[in-house]
C-alpha cells in the first residue's frame, strides 16, 4: 500500500430511504477520503444525514450506493476494526468501569494480564483510575463518555467513528471533554470521524471540517483547519480560531437562507 | 338550607382538624413520608381487616358456618398442621406448581428471547400464542383429561397453558426493550451474532427475565386451584373443595391463607434473587 493512500475512502455513498409517500433522499453521493491518523469532523445540522455517514461507514447501515473502502478493503457490515462512540450512553450497564473497557479485548481472547495492563493504561489516560470498579449507573454523563471513549480505543481499531459524543453533556464538560479526546488522540495517533453540530468542536479538534448541507445532504466544503497543535482550550480565543468560525458560520448562514 | 350553608365551613374545618393532627404532606400527592409511617399504615389496614372479621364472627352477626372466627381458623390451622395433611398437602401443591412453572419457564425464556430479537420468530409465533393466551386455561381440562387423564401431568399441563403463554409474550417484552445501541455498539467491538445473545442481550434482558418469572410464579399459584378442582385427590385445592362439600369454611380459609403464603415466599425468594443479582441497577451498589 503506497505511504499516502487514504485510510478511509467514501466513495459515491449515498442513501435513499423508502417510505410509504414515496423515496426520501437521506444523502446524495458523497465521496471523500481521510488520511491515516487525521482527524476529521463532520459539521452540520440536524436532519442533514451526517450520522447517517457515519453509520454506514461502520457498517450499522447499507448505503444504497457507493462503497466504503478501509485501507483499501470494502467494508462489509460492522467489525472491531472501526471503532464507535454513541451520543447516547452505551456503557454495558452490568458491567464494571474496567470490564466495559476490555469488553473487546475479552471477545478476542486476550489473557486476564493483557487486559489488566490495557484497562490500566487507558484509566489512566482518561483520568478514571480510582473507578475502575465502578458501575456505570455511579458515573457522571462525562465520565461514561469516557469509558466509552477508553472501551474503543482499547479495542484498537484502525479509524475511530464519533457520533456527536458530547452532545448530551453540558457545555463545561463538552469542553473539558473535546481536550480529554484531544490527548487521547495525540497519545493513540488513531484516525477519528468525528460528527458535530457544534461550529467551536469542529474547528477545535480537527484537522479537516467537512461541512454537510440540509436535507438531502451533501458535502459542502472541506475546511482544512491549521491551528497549531497540541491545542489548548485557549486556542478558541486567539484571532485564527475566530477567522475559522466566521467562515464556517458563513458558509452555514448560506445554507439556511437558501432553504428557508 | 341553613345546613347546606354551614356544610362548607364544618368540611373545611375538619380538613385543618386534619391537617394539624395528620400533617399535610400526608395527602400531597408524590410526598415522601418516613418508613416508620409507610410500615404502620400497612399494618393498621391489616389490623382493621382483622378487626371486622373479629366482630362480625366474635359479634354473632354471622352465622359461623358461613364465617369462622379467626381462633377458629387457627386452631383448625394448627391442627390440621400436627395431625392433618396440610404439609403434605402442601409438598403435593408446590410440586404441581413448580413443575408445571418450570417447564412454561424452560421453554417460554428461550423462545421469548428469539422472538424478542429475530422478527422472524416474532412473525411466525406472535400470531398463535396472541390467540391461545385469551383462551382460559381451565376450559382446556376436559380435553386434558381426555388426552392425558387425570394424573399429575394434567395437573402441571394447567399451570403450564397458565402461565406460558403470558410468559413468553412478557419475556419477548423485556428482550425488545434491550437498548438497541447497545446491541450495535457490540458490533463494532467485535462480537458476533451468537455473542450477542450471550454477552448483551441476555445480561441486559435478566433482570426483566427474573422479574417476569416473579409475576407469572404467582399467576401459577392462582391456577392451582382450578388444576386441582377436578378430578384431584390431593393437594391443597383438593383440600378447599373437600371442605366447602363438607361445610368447614374454616379449613377452606387455611387453605386459601396457605397459598396466600406461599405466594407471598415465592414472590419474596424472586425479589431477594433480584437484589443480590443486580447490584448494578442501583447507585449505591449494594
Amino acid at each position: 500500500m503506497a505511504a499516502n493512500a487514504p485510510k478511509l475512502e467514501i466513495k459515491d455513498v449515498g442513501k435513499v430511504f423508502k417510505t410509504k409517500k414515496g423515496e426520501t433522499t437521506a444523502l446524495e453521493k458523497t465521496s471523500f477520503t481521510i488520511s491515516d491518523g487525521e482527524f476529521v469532523t463532520i459539521l452540520g445540522p440536524s436532519g442533514c444525514g451526517k450520522s447517517t455517514v457515519l453509520r454506514i461507514v461502520a457498517g450499522l447501515e447499507e448505503a444504497t450506493s457507493g462503497q466504503v473502502l478501509l485501507d483499501g478493503l470494502e467494508i462489509n457490515g460492522p467489525g472491531p476494526d472501526r471503532g464507535m462512540v454513541f451520543q447516547s450512553y452505551t456503557l454495558f450497564p452490568w458491567l464494571t468501569v474496567k470490564e466495559n473497557i476490555v469488553f473487546g479485548l475479552k471477545l478476542k481472547g486476550l489473557s486476564q494480564k493483557e487486559r489488566d495492563d490495557v484497562a490500566g493504561h487507558y484509566l489512566q489516560l482518561i483520568g478514571l483510575e480510582q473507578f475502575g470498579g465502578h458501575y456505570p449507573i455511579q458515573l457522571s454523563g462525562g465520565m461514561k463518555q469516557r469509558v466509552a471513549i477508553a472501551r474503543a480505543l482499547a479495542n484498537d481499531p484502525k479509524i475511530l467513528l464519533m457520533d456527536e459524543p458530547f452532545g448530551a453533556l453540558d457545555a463545561q464538560t463538552r469542553n473539558i471533554m473535546q481536550e480529554v479526546l484531544l490527548k487521547a488522540w495525540e497519545e493513540s495517533k488513531k484516525t477519528i470521524l468525528f460528527i458535530t453540530h457544534d461550529v467551536d468542536e469542529s474547528i477545535f479538534l480537527a484537522d479537516s471540517v467537512y461541512l454537510m448541507t440540509a436535507r438531502p445532504g451533501r458535502l459542502k466544503k472541506k475546511v482544512p483547519i491549521s491551528l497549531e497543535r497540541p491545542r489548548e482550550f485557549s486556542v478558541k480565543g486567539t484571532p485564527e480560531f475566530a477567522k475559522y468560525k466566521e467562515e464556517l458560520l458563513y458558509l452555514i448562514r448560506e445554507e439556511s437562507l437558501k432553504s428557508v | 338550607m341553613v345546613l347546606s350553608l354551614h356544610m362548607p365551613g364544618s368540611f373545611k374545618s375538619l380538613i385543618e382538624l386534619g391537617d394539624f393532627y395528620m400533617g399535610t404532606k400526608w395527602f400531597t400527592p408524590n410526598k415522601e413520608i418516613s418508613k416508620t409511617l409507610y410500615t404502620t399504615a400497612g399494618l393498621v389496614v391489616f389490623i382493621l381487616f382483622l378487626a371486622v372479621w373479629s366482630i362480625l364472627s366474635y359479634g354473632g352477626l354471622v352465622n359461623p358456618v358461613f364465617l369462622p372466627t379467626p381462633t377458629a381458623v387457627l386452631a383448625t390451622a394448627a391442627d390440621l398442621l400436627i395431625h392433618g395433611d396440610l404439609l403434605s398437602n402442601i409438598g403435593i401443591s408446590f410440586t404441581r406448581v413448580l413443575a408445571g412453572f418450570l417447564a412454561a419457564a424452560i421453554i417460554g425464556i428461550p423462545l421469548g428471547i428469539l422472538m424478542g430479537s429475530l422478527k422472524i420468530m416474532e412473525g411466525a409465533f406472535e400470531p398463535i400464542i396472541g390467540f391461545i393466551r385469551y383462551m382460559p386455561a381451565s376450559a382446556f381440562i376436559p380435553l386434558l383429561i381426555l388426552w392425558i387423564g387425570l394424573g399429575e401431568p394434567e395437573k402441571m399441563s394447567v399451570i403450564f397453558l397458565g402461565t406460558f403463554f403470558q410468559l413468553t409474550l412478557m419475556i419477548m417484552d423485556v428482550t425488545k426493550n434491550v437498548q438497541n445501541e447497545l446491541i450495535e455498539v457490540s458490533y463494532t467491538l467485535g462480537a458476533k451474532k451468537f455473542q450477542v445473545y450471550t454477552k448483551v442481550i441476555l445480561p441486559a434482558s435478566l433482570p426483566g427475565i427474573v422479574d417476569t418469572l416473579r409475576i407469572t410464579f404467582g399467576w401459577a399459584w392462582t391456577y392451582l386451584v382450578v388444576a386441582e378442582i377436578v378430578g384431584a385427590s390431593s393437594g391443597l385445592g383438593y383440600m378447599i373443595m373437600q371442605a366447602s362439600r363438607f361445610l368447614q369454611p374454616d379449613k377452606i380459609i387455611v387453605g386459601i391463607i396457605t397459598i396466600g403464603i406461599l405466594g407471598l415466599l415465592t414472590d419474596m425468594i424472586f425479589k431477594g434473587i433480584y437484589r443480590a443479582s443486580f447490584s448494578w441497577m442501583r447507585k449505591d451498589g449494594f
